[in-house]
C-alpha cells in the first residue's frame, strides 16, 4: 500500500515534468520569451525548479511528509490552506455521488432480479447499460443545459454555499453533481446487485430458510440480500477510485471549489507542488476507502478473518 | 387400517422449459409414527420427491400433476401460506450438505430461533428452547454455539444442528435426505442413531432418502426402490432384504459390502449407469442392465403388481424363477 503511494508520488511527479511548459510559463504566458537569462534564473529560484529533479522530488517529498504541501505562488497561500477549503467539498460530492449511486444501483438491481426475464428486469438492466454509455460530461451539460434554459433552475451559477454557510444552498448545488457521479456508480453496482441476487436465491442455504416456514419476504432480505451484500460492497469500492477521478471533470462543470478543480487549475499553472501533493491527498483517499472496505468485509462476512 | 399421514398419489415433476419427466407416478403411503426408506442410485428422483412435499423444487423443476395429501389438505394446490405454516413446524427436513445448508453469514443462534418466530407456538422461552435443542443432539456449550457461525464448526457438528434445526418443534414428519453422506462412516453412525432415537422418542413419522441400502436396513419399516424416476419394488424392510423381487433391487443388494468379508474386495456394482427418466419410451427402465431382460422387458413397460413377498415392477420376478 505504501508502496502504490510511492509509486503515485513518482508517477505524478514526472508526468508534470514531461508535459511542456513549467510555473514560469504557466504563470506569465508567452511574455516568458520576454525575460533575460537572469530574471528567468531569479524566477527558477524563487519556483523551486533550479535543482535537479531528483533534489526537487526530495523536498518536495520530505516537506510532504512533514505536513507542509507547499505553496501555491498563484493564490499566495500554502496549499495546505487551499486544500483545507478544497478537500471538505469533494468529500462531500463523493460522499453525495456514492450515497445516490448505491441506492439507485441496489433499488434498481432487487428490482431487476425480483423478476429475471421479465419486461421489469429488461428495463432494469436497460437503466444500467445507459447509464454506463452515457460519459458523465456529456449527462452534466445535458442536465445543466435543460435546467437552466428550461427551467432557469441553476444552483451552481450562485456563490458556492459551504454547507454551514447556507445547507439548503449547498444540497442543491450538491445535488445535479452528485446525481451524475452517483449515476455513474449506479450502472456496476445494478449489475453486482442483480447478478449476486440471483446466484444467491438458489443456495442451499434459501431453500433451508423457507423450509423453516420463514415469509417469503423475509427470507429475501434475511438471507439472499445479506449474502449478496459482500460483492456489492466491492464493486461500490471499485467504482469510489472511479468516482474520485470523475469528480475532478464533475466540479469543473458545476464550479464547486474541490480538489479536483484545485488539481485542474494547478496544472494549468503548473504549480507543481500543488498538484503533487493534492494528488497524494486522492491517493491516501483513496487508500483509506480500501480499508474501510476491508472493514464492512469483517463486518458482513463472519468467515474472513 | 389407520389413515396415512401422508400420501402421495401419481406424482409426476417436470423440467419446467422442456416438459421432460424427472419423477413419474409416485405414489406412497407414510402411517403415523412409521419410518419409510427411499433407496436408489444417483439421479433416480429421491430428492425431487422430497422436496416436492414442502414445495421446496429447484428453480427449472415443477410438479406437472399429482397429489400429496397432507391431514386433508392437498400440499400440491394449497395456498403459500398453509404450506408455510407446514413447513418446519409439522414436516421438516434434514438436508444433504451440512456444509452449504446454513446461513453462512449469520449467527447460529439466529438461524435456529427464526424457526420459533416463523410459527405460532406456545413456548415461553425461546433461547433455552434452543439450547436444549442442541444439547439434544450433542452439540457441547450450546451456548457458545448459538453465538457462533456456521464456519467455526465441521461437518459432523453442523448435520447436528441441522438435525436439531428440524427437531425442534417435534414436528409430525421428518424427510432426511441422506444427512449423512457428507460425513465420515463414524460420525455417520453416530448420527444415524441420534436421528432414529430422537424419532423413537417423539414418535415422530420418518422419510429416509439413501442411495445405500445398507445404511437404513435398521432404521426403516418399509422400503421403497427407486430406478429413472420410478418406483419399481416396495415393501417391508425384512421382505426387501430377504426376499427382493426386482432384479435392480437384488443388484443393490448384492453391491453392499458383507460383515463377513472385511476387506470389501467382493464388492459387485450393477454394470452400466441408469437411463435419465425422460428418455424411456415403452419399455423396462432397467432392462439394459439387466441379466434376467427378455424381449417383453424392452418392449412394454412393466406396472407395480403385487407378489407374494412385495410390490414390483417387473416381468421376470426372482421369485418365479426357483
Ligand atoms: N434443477 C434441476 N433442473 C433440471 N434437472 C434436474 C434438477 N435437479 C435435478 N434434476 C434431474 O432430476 C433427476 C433426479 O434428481 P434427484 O436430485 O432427485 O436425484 P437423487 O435420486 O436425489 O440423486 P442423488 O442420490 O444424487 O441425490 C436427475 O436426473 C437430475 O439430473
Ligand atoms: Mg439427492
Amino acid at each position: 500500500m505504501l508502496t502504490t503511494l510511492f509509486g503515485i508520488s513518482i508517477f505524478v511527479f514526472i508526468v508534470l515534468r514531461v508535459i511542456p511548459g513549467d510555473s514560469i510559463t504557466g504563470s506569465l504566458g508567452i511574455e516568458t520569451g520576454a525575460l533575460s537569462e537572469t530574471q528567468i534564473q531569479a524566477l527558477r529560484e524563487y519556483y523551486g525548479i533550479d535543482k535537479s529533479l531528483i533534489g526537487q522530488y526530495l523536498s518536495w517529498m520530505t516537506s510532504f511528509l512533514r505536513g507542509d504541501l507547499g505553496f501555491a505562488y498563484s493564490n499566495g497561500v500554502s496549499v495546505l490552506e487551499l486544500t483545507k477549503a478544497a478537500l471538505p467539498v469533494t468529500m462531500e460530492l463523493a460522499l453525495v455521488g456514492t450515497v445516490l449511486g448505491v441506492i439507485m444501483g441496489i433499488s434498481v438491481g432487487i428490482f431487476s432480479a425480483s423478476k429475471p426475464g421479465s419486461i421489469r428486469d429488461f428495463a432494469g438492466q436497460f437503466f444500467g447499460l445507459l447509464a454506463l454509455a452515457i460519459p458523465g460530461f456529456v449527462l452534466s451539460t445535458a442536465l445543466v443545459t435543460i435546467m437552466a434554459n428550461k427551467f432557469q433552475y441553476f444552483p451552481n451559477g450562485l456563490e458556492y454555499m459551504t454547507p454551514w454557510q447556507n445547507l439548503s444552498t449547498n444540497l442543491q448545488q450538491m445535488l445535479f453533481p452528485g446525481l451524475v457521479l452517483g449515476i455513474a456508480v449506479a450502472a456496476p453496482v445494478m449489475r453486482t446487485t442483480r447478478s449476486a441476487l440471483l446466484e444467491t436465491v438458489d443456495k442451499d442455504f434459501v431453500r433451508t430458510a423457507h423450509g423453516k416456514g420463514v415469509k417469503a419476504r423475509t427470507v429475501q432480505f434475511k438471507h439472499v440480500l445479506r449474502n449478496s451484500l459482500i460483492p456489492i460492497v466491492t464493486m461500490t469500492g471499485i467504482q469510489f477510485g472511479y468516482l474520485l477521478g470523475g469528480a475532478v471533470i464533475v466540479e469543473k462543470i458545476f464550479a464547486l471549489p474541490g480538489m479536483g478543480r484545485q488539481i485542474l487549475d494547478a496544472i494549468n499553472k503548473r504549480e507543481y507542488a500543488t498538484v503533487q501533493s493534492s494528488v497524494m491527498i486522492f491517493a491516501i483517499l483513496f487508500v483509506t476507502i480500501n480499508l474501510l472496505t476491508d472493514l464492512i468485509y469483517r463486518k458482513i462476512d463472519p468467515r474472513i478473518k | 387400517m389407520t389413515t396415512p399421514l401422508l400420501s402421495i398419489k401419481n406424482l409426476q415433476v417436470q423440467t419446467s422449459h422442456d416438459h421432460r419427466a424427472l419423477v413419474n407416478g409416485v405414489s406412497f403411503d407414510i402411517l403415523p409414527g412409521e419410518a419409510l426408506g427411499v433407496v436408489g442410485e444417483s439421479g433416480s428422483g429421491k430428492t425431487l420427491t422430497a422436496l416436492s412435499i414442502l414445495g421446496l423444487l429447484p428453480r427449472g423443476v415443477e410438479i406437472a400433476s399429482g397429489e400429496i395429501n397432507y391431514h386433508g389438505t392437498d400440499l400440491v394446490s394449497t395456498d403459500r401460506e398453509t404450506l408455510r405454516n407446514i413447513r418446519g413446524n409439522k414436516i421438516s427436513m434434514m438436508y444433504q450438505d451440512p456444509m452449504t445448508a446454513l446461513n453462512p453469514v449469520m449467527k447460529l443462534g439466529d438461524q435456529l430461533l427464526e424457526v420459533l418466530d416463523s410459527h405460532k407456538v406456545d413456548i415461553s422461552d425461546r433461547q433455552s428452547h434452543v439450547i436444549a435443542a442442541l444439547k439434544d443432539v450433542g452439540i457441547p456449550d450450546p451456548q457458545r454455539a448459538m453465538d457462533s457461525y456456521p464456519h467455526e464448526f465441521s461437518g459432523g457438528m453442523r448435520q447436528r444442528i441441522i438435525i436439531a434445526m428440524a427437531l425442534l418443534l417435534s414436528p409430525e414428519l421428518i424427510i432426511a435426505d441422506e444427512p449423512t453422506t457428507a460425513l465420515d462412516v463414524t460420525i455417520q453412525q453416530q448420527i444415524l442413531a441420534l436421528v432414529s432415537e430422537e424419532r423413537r422418542k417423539r414418535k415422530m413419522s420418518m422419510l429416509w432418502i439413501t442411495h445405500d441400502l445398507g445404511v437404513v436396513a435398521n432404521l426403516v419399516d418399509k422400503v421403497i426402490v427407486m430406478y429413472a424416476g420410478r418406483i419399481v419394488e416396495s415393501g417391508t424392510t425384512a421382505e426387501i432384504f430377504s426376499n427382493p423381487q426386482h432384479p435392480y433391487t437384488a443388484g443393490l443388494l448384492a453391491s453392499l459390502p458383507k460383515a463377513s468379508d472385511r476387506n470389501r474386495t467382493r464388492l459387485v456394482s450393477i454394470p452400466g449407469i441408469p437411463p435419465k427418466p425422460w428418455s424411456i419410451g415403452n419399455s423396462c427402465a432397467f432392462a439394459d442392465r439387466c441379466q434376467f431382460a427378455t424381449e417383453k422387458c424392452k418392449n412394454e413397460l412393466p406396472t407395480l403388481k403385487e407378489n407374494s413377498k412385495t410390490v414390483a415392477a417387473c416381468f421376470n420376478l426372482i421369485g418365479e424363477k426357483k
